[in-house]
């Protein structure tokens, strides 16, 4: 019984993952490359559902709408960015100001309203909820999979060039960075476009997944990008070695975040307390490196 | 080369922690020198290298390298002039990069980056044929991470990239200082090498007296931010450690514990 419900759940459990996957592929870019917690995050990925509604609503074709968003999240790491580099404000406050900020800013894109649905029935969307167990094109998988890895495609051939690997200089060692004449600022400017320019593509697609976009979608997605990080490095850190594959593993990290909660769900828990929940599991898996080295500490002492 | 004009610098002005690190201070470095600059605690030897490289900005005062006043400067901009070596061998490098990432990083100093892969080839060839010169055995190690290399093969590394796109001026702060001994000789032999065969301008700090004297054409000490010794030419050649202390114990106005003890 509760197997059988499981799976009946789970297609939609990894449509919905492989979607927020793409936005921890965004937070991986910012958290583990650049070295920075930007939790600009929480409100460009409902910016990315904001403008991506918003626009095949009054007409525009989904991809267009998609890249529209894409650009609206960029522009929100752009002002986090210069709040950081141009005005010495920390990176942490500098994303706290911009959500806050774009809470107002999603409700004038959606007109001043809190919700906007955009219904499967009167527009042609990328991705739709009511396709995920249809055995056709209409089904949402294959669109988000190839989007992901096409993302983590790109990401791997940029990171790869002289100015991607200045970046991950510049989040590795900024010191030494400077000592090679590679202009920090502009490169924590750059990441924090592209980061939040996923975030926005991944919340655009899903509102489109969901039929609407809300003004509160997003809340919380910086924790649920880092459970995708930490669950991806946590499961593959021994096999994945290679960037593009370590890419992978943060989509990976999503989809089985949605699994869990699709089960904890079926298992009887109450909705209300999934942040709850969410918060203490992503907590637990960022202590645990750091009691593990708190033992082996330990250890070395008594040997 | 390189001329300091006139150059102060003041931590916390106003505030009780005041501190002059450097006062008015002038220095002129002809091409290729090699200058040692020996000094206790606090006389502003780091302070000085940190202001060439525009770590931080001079409170007044010029900085003149090849005849261009960079005193403006961001440190980024500088490097293409610069190679830097720090006393922190975790400073110089990017531990979570391959060998050879580092050393295309370095390359690429002054230059614009762009979309072309970050590293080529022939590069790697060029760089495997550099390696093999340190005697480490890093030519075999192209991929492994800096993070997994010891003390002195990472400042070795740094001394590599600071030198591998010829700089105007290396600047070395206390490099060896945190290395073990033999380590450390082994690293300043070839700080030697690479200084002569590239007949490389050079500002060398240390805390050894002895390897103050040992190494480079020229040797200043200085204290409490001014330089109170310049000696070069054959007068440094026949320079010893007692002949320096006492030099240093006149010219300073205070003896120093801190310099007697580092030998």
């Amino acid at each position: 019984m509760f197997f059988g419900s499981l799976l009946n759940a789970s297609p939609g459990a990894v449509s919905q993952g492989i979607i927020w996957g793409i936005m921890g592929i965004g937070v991986y870019i910012t958290y583990r490359i650049m070295d920075i917690a930007d939790l600009t995050v929480d409100g460009s990925f409902a910016t990315g559902g904001a403008v991506c509604v918003m626009l095949i609503r009054s007409g525009a074709s989904p991809w267009v709408a998609v890249l529209c968003a894409m650009a609206a999240g960029g522009l929100a790491g752009l002002f986090t960015s210069l709040l950081h580099t141009k005005c010495d404000i920390p990176a942490i406050l500098s994303g706290i100001l911009t959500q806050l900020a774009l809470y107002s800013v999603n409700l004038r894109i959606m007109g001043g309203r809190a919700n906007q649905p955009v219904s499967v029935d009167k527009y042609s969307l990328l991705v739709s909820q009511r396709y995920v167990r249809d055995l056709s094109l209409k089904n949402p998988l294959p669109l988000v999979i190839m989007l992901t890895v096409a993302v983590i495609m790109l990401l791997y051939w940029f990171f790869g060039t002289e100015r991607g690997c200045s970046m991950r200089a510049t989040g590795d060692n900024p010191n030494m960075a400077r000592a090679q004449g590679i202009n920090v600022k502009n490169n924590i400017v750059l990441a924090l476009v592209f980061s939040n320019a996923l975030v926005a593509l991944s919340g655009g697609l899903l509102a489109q997944y969901q039929g609407a976009a809300d003004v509160n979608m997003g809340r919380g997605a910086i924790v649920i990008g880092l459970a995708a990080v930490i669950i991806g490095e946590v499961f593959f850190r021994r096999v994945f070695n290679s960037f593009a594959l370590k890419l992978l593993a943060v989509s990976i990290g999503a989809v089985i975040y949605y699994l869990v909660l699709q089960v904890t769900l079926q298992l009887g828990l109450n909705t209300n307390d999934l942040k709850l929940i969410s918060a203490l599991i992503v907590a637990v898996f960022l202590a645990v490196p750091y009691w593990k080295k708190l033992v082996t500490a330990k250890g070395g002492r008594h040997a | 080369m390189l001329e300091l004009r006139g150059i102060n610098k003041t931590f916390n002005a106003g505030t009780v922690n005041e501190k002059v690190a450097i006062k008015d201070l002038s220095l002129t470095l002809k091409d290729g020198d090699f200058v040692t600059v020996i000094g206790g605690n606090g006389a502003g030897k780091s302070t000085m290298l940190n202001l060439i490289a525009g770590v931080m900005p001079v409170d007044s005062g010029k900085i003149i390298a090849n005849g261009r006043d960079i005193t403006g400067l961001p440190d980024f901009k500088r490097a293409s002039l610069l190679g830097r070596v720090f006393q922190d061998p975790m400073m110089g490098t990017s531990a979570n990069m391959l060998i050879e990432e580092n050393l295309a990083l370095a390359n690429r100093r002054g230059k614009r980056r762009g979309l072309r892969w970050g590293i080529t080839e022939e590069e790697r060839e060029s760089f495997k044929k550099l390696l093999s010169t340190l005697n480490l055995g890093l030519e075999d190690r192209l991929s492994t991470k800096v993070g997994l290399l010891s003390g002195g093969q990472r400042q070795a590394l740094t001394l590599l990239m600071a030198v591998l796109r010829k700089p105007d001026l290396l600047l070395l702060d206390e490099h060896t200082a945190a290395l073990d001994p033999k380590t450390a000789a082994k690293v300043l032999e070839m700080t030697d090498r690479i200084v002569s065969q590239n007949s490389l301008t050079t500002l060398m700090v240390t805390h050894n007296m002895k390897d103050a004297i040992e190494h480079g054409n020229r040797l200043v000490m200085m204290d409490a931010g001014r330089i109170v010794v310049d000696i070069s030419g054959e007068e440094k050649k026949n320079l010893t450690v007692p002949y320096l202390i006492d030099l240093f114990s006149k010219a300073s106005s205070e003896a120093n514990d801190a310099m007697l003890l580092s030998n």
